[in-house]
């Protein structure tokens, strides 16, 4: 990691609220991810590892300009450099940051995959770059005529894999790419995003799965209770003094090859979030100063949320 | 590049529109009852009004002290108007709920006593799909005869089929609930399953559906009234009294027609209102959209 | 691999035989209904002056005419057996079969059918469409609102309303009936049946639009909120390219079923359309039949009209399976 490249995205305190209605006459604003921090620089596949319904896939939102409109987000989102808003993320959306999403249910059942993945466009230009890329990933000409629902889960990820790749973009946001495969399909079927950061772009993956991520990803992003809690190289994960926060430490423990162990209590909802460090009610090294702010500070080679980290 | 003073950029913002919308359903809510209860109160104060007329008063168009006009025998049009909906009403009320009670059985039945229960009863819902609903009224008021009965028999025996559908859709959602197959593991008859534990879930169901179905009963017994089935003149309910009217509307007595049709459209678009706020109520998601 | 949705063709004859099933209860059921009204054919065919000054003999001869002492299974399916032959027995009203009262009105009736029924297709889905895509923009509260205020009105009102605005208020479409009066047949020109055509057909028009409307809002709202809209607004397609692409085509199928399903309601507004404008087709003869008892006329057009909606429900299905390339292509694995 060289200092002075600079980073295809950084992430910094982002915050998303929504808009909710309750049974009683209540509208509350319900704060689902605060000052969420993540940086990928160029050749990195960094995950966002967090419980599934955690919120984490607001997080690819965001960065896609594609919020609901019940949401108020602020924060800073740069992307190569570039202090991103709302009409820029418009604006490079499916051509520079493009989305891999989880199942063929994200593509449209009665248009010919072929037609999907050049996103109706005839050109010949871009018809060739369609054929070069089914080519590339294994599938056959004739895919191209066939319809969403004939796929098998594989081809339909390679499809999916194609249509975000057709206009060469800088950074792929992979939101639960390989749900329900076991660990080796998913290894095998992440290559191919190891393959286009190798080449030196970005991958934003955002999964629970965190041997998944350990596999694949240069480093990894611990998302807890709508934050980041620690920002960590994936070679720290050998062994459990190199992690900054008692929360990956957890997590580490809870690993099948460290012994499985897990950690008593759960993760907190939106609603009840309390002042000062999320993790609180379950950590052994709680002391009073955990009530307060917690900005994030560098602690080796990487960043944590604690105070106590060392 | 941390500069705390920086403003972060904003990149998306919640509308702001929505404020008390749950207060401002309750408030229709109460709203539309309470009109709703005023028809049926004035309706009933009216009788005399609507009933006698003095031919001196006959044909006058709208004015103040006949808001909606006279009709060729002199009668208050207003009086008249408010009279027919309360009668309109009452028939739609009863019809309506006679056939959602149907709905609600038949519904249970077929999801709850075997496949072959359901095949017979969605056959005789699709079957009575065969038909355009006019001319099944029609059918059944000619089979039944004249009068308020006949015509309630006939709207209860079209309306029950689409609610049956919803409810039926629902008990069959219900009955891969974990809580009801234990209940039924631990041997609870399948009724008492159905009235204690389902019946709860299902009743807001049905009170919207029920109060949807008001505005279809009241139009369809006011259609085959008109056409001359039904209703006779001397319950004079808004088909009747629309019917009535045809012969004079040719003639340039548009008030005879065009303000109890109002009324009707008026109470129809009531009761749509009403079933909207109770839906918005029940589940509050659709409050969302 | 073909799964057990498998053959189009046997889940075409599947779903034709369960139609006939229906056409054959709709078939009981009206003729059990006739039969138990206090209908008498007698009264009905000489009228209830001449049913007082028959004699006893003749009574006699006339009900057994009618069948009215014979059980109701043979009577039935004699009936039906004259059905499946075109044999619908004669009208109590006009003295003539009533195939042939039936054939003579059931051109006008389809003129005033199908032209609301295209009209309120096209403008319905147009209009439906409009009001999905932009949900809660003026645009959409403008076409609900519309929509909801003519869904709600009694389609016979809403006649009268254009009875009296258009006719008797600015005269400039003529009172009722399909022709002008006095005039010998052979001198009604195209343009005369148009001018009487028009008015009954935009009142059904516009109720069918209400419906379409309304209904074809909601399923595009539906296709809106779905992954693949999200999907296709993540790889940078804008509106009106989503719509086209995206949502038009995927709104289509549902749309093929409410049309289809309008045609019963068409068929139902135009009994009270005819009567208020005195057009003189089906509808208007099964009110007078009904009205005057005439059983095998009323029976008749029952039939004929169910098999209306029957070939209505038919051809929604043919198209489907041309449409829908799931089907079309057999759904695999």
């Amino acid at each position: 990691m060289q200092k002075n490249v600079q980073p295809i995205l950084d992430i910094k305190d982002l915050t998303i609220s929504f808009m909710q209605y309750e049974k009683a006459f209540q509208r509350s604003e319900l704060e689902v991810i605060h000052n969420l921090n993540v940086r990928i620089d160029p050749g990195e596949v960094v995950a966002v590892v967090g419980s599934s319904g955690s919120g984490k896939s607001l997080l690819a939102h965001a960065v896609l300009g594609l919020l609901p409109s019940n949401c108020n987000a602020f924060g800073f989102i740069y992307f190569k450099g570039e202090l991103m808003d709302g009409k820029r993320l418009e604006e490079v959306r499916g051509k520079d940051i493009v989305l891999v999403p989880q199942s063929v249910t994200y593509l449209d059942p009665l248009e010919k995959v072929g037609r999907q993945v050049r996103r109706e466009r005839e050109e010949k230009s871009v018809f060739s770059r369609q054929k070069e890329l089914f080519k590339y990933y294994g599938l056959e000409e004739k895919t191209e005529q066939l319809y969403p629902f004939e796929l098998s889960g594989g081809m339909a990820r390679r499809v999916l894999l194609a249509a975000s790749l057709i206009d060469s973009p800088t950074l792929i946001i992979a939101d639960e790419p390989t749900p329900g495969l076991h660990l080796d399909a998913a290894k095998k079927a992440m290559q191919h995003f190891r393959n286009f950061a190798n080449e030196g772009h970005g991958v934003l993956l955002i999964t629970h799965d965190i041997e998944l991520s350990l596999e694949v990803a240069d480093r990894i992003a611990v998302f807890y209770a709508g934050t980041t809690l620690e920002e960590a190289l994936v070679s720290d994960f050998t062994s459990m003094e190199k992690l900054r926060h008692p929360y990956t430490q957890a997590l580490w423990r809870a690993l099948p090859q460290n012994g499985f162990k897990p950690s008593p209590g759960t993760q907190p909802y939106a609603k009840e979030r309390i002042k000062g460090c999320p993790y609180s009610p379950r950590c052994g090294e709680f002391s009073k100063e955990c009530d307060s702010d917690m900005p994030m500070k560098m602690v080796r080679n990487g960043r944590v949320r604690c105070i106590k980290a060392t | 590049m941390d500069n705390p003073i920086m403003v972060k950029p904003v990149l998306s913002s919640a509308k702001k529109s929505r404020i008390n919308q749950r207060q401002k359903t309750i408030i229709l809510l109460v709203l539309s009852i309470g009109i709703f209860v005023a028809i049926l109160v004035a309706g009933y104060l009216c009788t005399d009004k609507a009933v006698n007329g003095s031919f001196m008063e006959s044909n006058i168009t709208p004015c103040i002290e006949h808001p909606f006009g006279t009709d060729w025998l002199g009668r208050d049009m207003l009086a008249r108007t408010l009279k027919g909906l309360s009668i309109s009403i009452i028939i739609g009320l009863v019809a309506s709920t006679l056939s959602a009670i149907i709905a609600l059985m038949l519904g249970f039945m077929t999801a709850t006593f075997g496949k072959r229960m359901d095949s017979l009863i969605n056959f005789l819902v699709n079957t009575s799909m065969g038909l355009p609903h006019i001319l099944l009224l029609i059918l059944i008021c000619v089979a039944v005869g004249k009068g308020a009965a006949g015509v309630m028999f006939a709207v209860i025996v079209t309306h029950w089929p689409s609610l049956t559908r919803v409810i039926r859709g629902e008990v069959m959602q219900l009955k891969e609930e974990n809580y009801i197959k234990i209940s039924e593991k631990l041997g609870h008859s399948k009724v008492k399953v159905a009235v204690k534990e389902m019946l709860p879930h299902i009743l807001p169901q049905v009170l919207v559906g029920l109060v949807l179905l008001f505005p279809h009963a009241i139009l369809h017994e006011a259609s085959v009234t008109f056409l001359g089935f039904g209703l006779t003149p001397e319950q004079p309910g808004i088909g009747v009294i629309l019917s009535e009217s045809m012969k004079y509307v040719t003639m340039g007595m548009w008030w005879l027609a065009v303000f109890p049709g109002i009324a009707l459209l008026f109470t129809v678009i009531l009761f749509d209102l009403m079933g909207d706020c109770v839906k918005k109520m029940i589940d509050p998601h659709s409050a969302q959209e | 691999m073909s799964g057990t949705l498998g053959n189009p063709i046997v889940r075409s004859l599947n779903t034709l035989w369960k139609l006939v099933l229906v056409l054959l209860a709709v078939s009981f059921i009206s003729f059990a209904l006739i039969d138990a009204s206090p209908i008498d054919p007698v009264a009905a065919y000489v009228g209830h002056q001449g049913k007082d000054n028959l004699d006893l003999v003749e009574l006699q001869r006339l009900q057994d005419y009618f069948g009215m002492n014979e059980p109701f299974f043979p009577r039935y399916l004699n009936w039906v057996g004259g059905l499946l032959h075109g044999d619908l027995g004669v009208s109590l009203i006009y003295h003539q079969p009533v195939e042939q009262v039936i054939g003579a009105k059931i051109a006008s009736s389809l003129m005033l059918m199908l032209t609301a029924w295209a009209l309120s297709g096209v403008l319905g889905f147009f209009l439906g469409v409009l009001a999905g895509v932009f949900r809660d923009r003026v645009l959409d509260k403008l076409i609900k609102g519309y929509s909801l205020l003519l869904a709600s009105a009694p389609t016979f009102w809403l006649a009268m309303l254009m009875l009296i605005i258009f006719s008797v208020w600015l005269k400039i479409f003529p009172i009722g009936l399909s022709v002008p009066i006095g005039v010998l047949a052979e001198n009604v020109t195209f343009a005369d049946s148009i001018r009487h055509l028009i008015l009954p057909a935009v009142t059904l028009s516009v109720i069918g639009i209400a419906n379409i409307t309304l209904h074809t809002r909601e399923k595009m709202i539906e296709i809106m909120g779905q992954d693949y809209i999200l999907y296709a607004r993540s790889r940078g397609e804008n509106l009106p390219a989503i719509v086209k692409n995206h949502g038009l085509r995927n709104v289509l199928l549902p749309a093929i079923t409410l049309q289809f399903a309008s045609f019963s309601e068409i068929i139902g507004g135009s009994v009270l359309v005819e009567q208020v404008f005195s057009y003189p087709g089906l509808g208007q003869s099964a009110v007078s039949a009904g009205l005057r008892g005439d059983a095998p006329l009323l029976l008749g057009i029952v039939m004929v009209t169910a098999i209306m909606v029957f070939a209505g429900n038919m051809t929604a299905n043919v198209l489907y399976g041309i449409v829908d390339p799931r089907i079309r292509r057999g759904v695999h694995g």
